[in-house]
């Protein structure tokens, strides 16, 4: 009772869209990614580093900006480095991202204890945030006041990010381009498209949505870097893609189901459940999400099928 | 004559390829060693020497290329049957608990404990694979997303496991009471800590090597995974296959977390996952998917991580050096595009030398 009493306050709704962020950042690129024909496994990866380099580098610069730089900085070398063994080295995506996440996991906390000497997080550093942001009318509204407005202001860029991948994937040529390279590879090569350049624009561009939702955790959700803060950030965010069939808006709703059920375990901690279960509970769902939605993918493709033999 | 002249070239660029991966490895490590530490040259020499000064030290490299070995080999049946599963590391852990149960709670003889907890340990482990291998079966849920979120529910439920029924309450870190002593895995060489899991693993290779290269149901398996529709279309029984490479895969790394657990350790100590199913992956792409290359591949990669640790003590580097040196070694491994055109001009070279003894 008490559970139910918490879910539905303003503020679960307000920390449900806090933790819905990174991962729809994360979804968005790996949208763009699997629409040009590319699996991104290295998303975790990618996000752990840009998280690392946006505190590091706004240190160091001395400013939000140079967070910003350093950030989406490190996120594009990465891709770089995943779309060249990809593209043009020939080696399998899943391979590729897995020696990524390896190698991430690794140098995040390499360099943490190369510039504050110690193991565990940036806490002795001066890490720049990004700022929260009220909205100006809508704050004043009673209850959406204290859900909508009041976030990190990366958050609304996550927003306003579905609204341009929506228009780069569908309103423009190059996102006509990357979805032809991603339906049909050889058909959009035979019309002159050059798929391996496309396909590193597109990896280019998962990297910088990517890096936005690594640069939240460290810079918005947390004013640190945590050692493995990412913690399948990036899984859910690949699950949460093919649940929402790759679409901007799909991945929107999906990362929201899946975020739901991590804001649910931080409420949950006031029960006297082991804790573990409560840990658990977000990959969990993200895999009872999948199947779910696999279950109804196979049901209709089924009926589709009765519907043809009949006809 | 032609076939034989390919597989002959094919071998040397192979070996070339893992000799200059393995050069780039170890020049990187000396490359970032030299940009980070204050006295590089203890450093290089803790690193490459450190692990062969003393036989304690050699021994820990045997010992770290144990859980290496099954991991590997559960990798390497998986991507053998062309799926991307990642639940070796979940099979992995549920059996270090397993086998955990069995050595707490069951009343055996010395020489049948450690038996049957680790085949307990297996089962557990195939269990847990099987869970991603039927999803994909049955409603083709992709068995990549769903085996790495499994993996993070394994580790949990595990730790729950440790926290709730098997801890020891004196300690104040989280660990488990002390196994029974008939449960533990015997030391096979003086001065080290060398158990006879490290044999089981080496029998297990050469077990592995038989039945995919000398048995029809690895010849199925390796069709399956080269091309699945040439084997669909060819009759057999494709998801059949996937599945049970999955299961035996998951009995694998299964078993390998039981032999770790007796082999080192006198209580359950680890608190997340050790990570071995992921580095498992490297193992098994040095050793060119080959089970019987695993134990040496095994043995370099655990190489690398005693050299690395013996360094994080001795120097100013850190340990984790050898995480960066393994991602890299694995986007190479991969990249079949490297020294691919050598291979080309080779292969080329030889079918004209032979239309001209022909000719």
């Amino acid at each position: 009772m008490r559970v139910l009493q918490s879910i539905c306050s303003p503020d679960f709704l307000f920390m449900w869209i806090r933790v819905a962020t990174p991962i729809l950042f994360a979804a968005l690129g790996a949208a763009v990614c699997n629409k040009a024909g590319v699996v991104n496994l290295g998303l975790e990866g990618i996000m752990l580093i840009s998280a690392l380099f946006g505190v590091l580098a706004g240190a160091m610069g001395g400013g939000l900006f140079w967070g910003i730089v350093g950030g989406i900085g490190s996120a594009l070398v990465v891709s770089t480095i995943f779309a060249y063994f990809h593209l043009v080295m020939k080696a399998n995506a899943t391979l590729c991202g897995t020696a990524i996440n390896t190698a991430a996991s690794g140098l995040t906390v390499f360099v943490l204890q190369l510039a504050t000497g110690e193991k565990g997080n940036s806490s002795s550093l001066h890490s720049f945030s990004f700022p929260k942001v009220e909205i100006p009318i809508i704050k004043d509204i009673p209850v959406l006041g204290d859900i909508l407005s009041g976030h990190n202001a990366l958050t609304y860029v996550a927003i306003l990010m579905v609204i341009l991948v929506y228009l780069l994937m569908y309103k423009t040529p190059l996102g006509l381009r990357m979805r032809a390279v991603g339906e049909n590879e050889h058909a959009a090569s035979s019309v002159g498209q050059n798929v391996i350049k496309i396909r590193f624009v597109a990896i280019l561009i998962c990297g910088v949505l990517t890096g936005l939702g690594g640069m939240y955790l460290s810079m918005g959700y947390m004013d640190m870097f945590v050692r493995d803060m990412v913690a399948g950030r990036g899984f859910i965010a690949l699950a949460a893609c093919s649940m929402g069939q790759a679409t901007p808006v799909g991945a929107l709703v999906s990362s929201l189901v899946f975020a739901f059920f991590d804001g649910l375990s931080n409420v949950l901690q006031v029960l006297q459940l082991p804790s573990q279960f409560v840990q658990m509970l977000p990959y969990a769902a993200t895999i009872a999400g999948l199947t779910i939605f696999s279950i109804q993918q196979s049901v209709r493709a089924k009926r589709k099928m009765n519907k043809l033999k009949t006809v | 004559m032609k076939n034989n002249s390919n597989k002959r070239i094919n071998l040397l660029v192979d070996g070339a390829k893992m000799a200059l991966i393995i050069a780039i490895a170890c020049g990187l490590v000396s490359l970032i060693v030299f940009a980070v530490s204050e006295d590089p040259w203890n450093a290089i020499y803790n690193f490459f020497v450190g692990p062969f000064t003393t036989l304690r030290r050699a021994g820990n490299i045997v010992e770290a290329a144990s859980p290496l070995m099954f991991t590997a080999l559960g990798v390497i049946i998986i991507f053998g049957a062309g799926q991307f599963s990642m639940i070796s590391e979940g099979s992995f852990f549920i059996g270090t608990a397993g086998a955990m149960i069995v050595a707490i709670s069951c009343q055996l003889p010395s020489g049948i404990h450690p038996v049957a907890a680790i085949l307990f340990a297996g089962i557990l482990g195939m269990l847990v694979a099987l869970i991603p291998a039927l999803l994909k079966m049955k409603w083709d849920v992709s068995e990549l997303v769903t085996s790495i979120m499994l993996n993070y529910v394994v580790q949990f439920f595990v730790i729950y496991l440790v926290t709730y029924y098997f801890r020891e309450t004196e300690s104040s870190s989280l660990c488990s009471v002390l196994f029974q002593d008939s449960a533990t895995l015997s030391v096979i060489i003086d001065g080290t800590r060398i158990h006879a899991g490290v044999v089981l693993g080496v029998v297990v290779c050469v077990v592995m090597w038989i039945i995919l290269y000398r048995t029809s149901f690895g010849t199925a398996l390796r069709i399956t995974g080269d091309n699945g529709l040439f084997a669909k279309y060819t009759g057999l029984k494709v998801t059949g296959i996937m599945v049970a490479a999955q299961g035996i895969a998951g009995f694998i790394a299964g078993i390998g977390g039981g032999a770790e657990l007796l082999g080192m350790y006198t209580r359950f100590k680890w608190t997340s996952t050790p990570g071995y199913g992921w580095t498992g992956i490297v193992v098994a792409l040095l050793a060119r998917r080959n089970p019987l290359f695993v134990p040496l591949a095994a043995a370099f990669i655990a190489y690398m991580n005693v050299g690395a640790d013996i360094m994080a003590r001795n120097s100013d580097v850190g340990r984790e050096m050898v995480d960066i040196i393994q991602g890299v070694m694995m986007l190479l491994i991969a990249a079949d595009a490297l020294l691919q055109g050598w291979r080309q001009r080779m292969i080329v070279k030889a079918a004209k030398a032979e239309e001209e003894v022909k000719a």
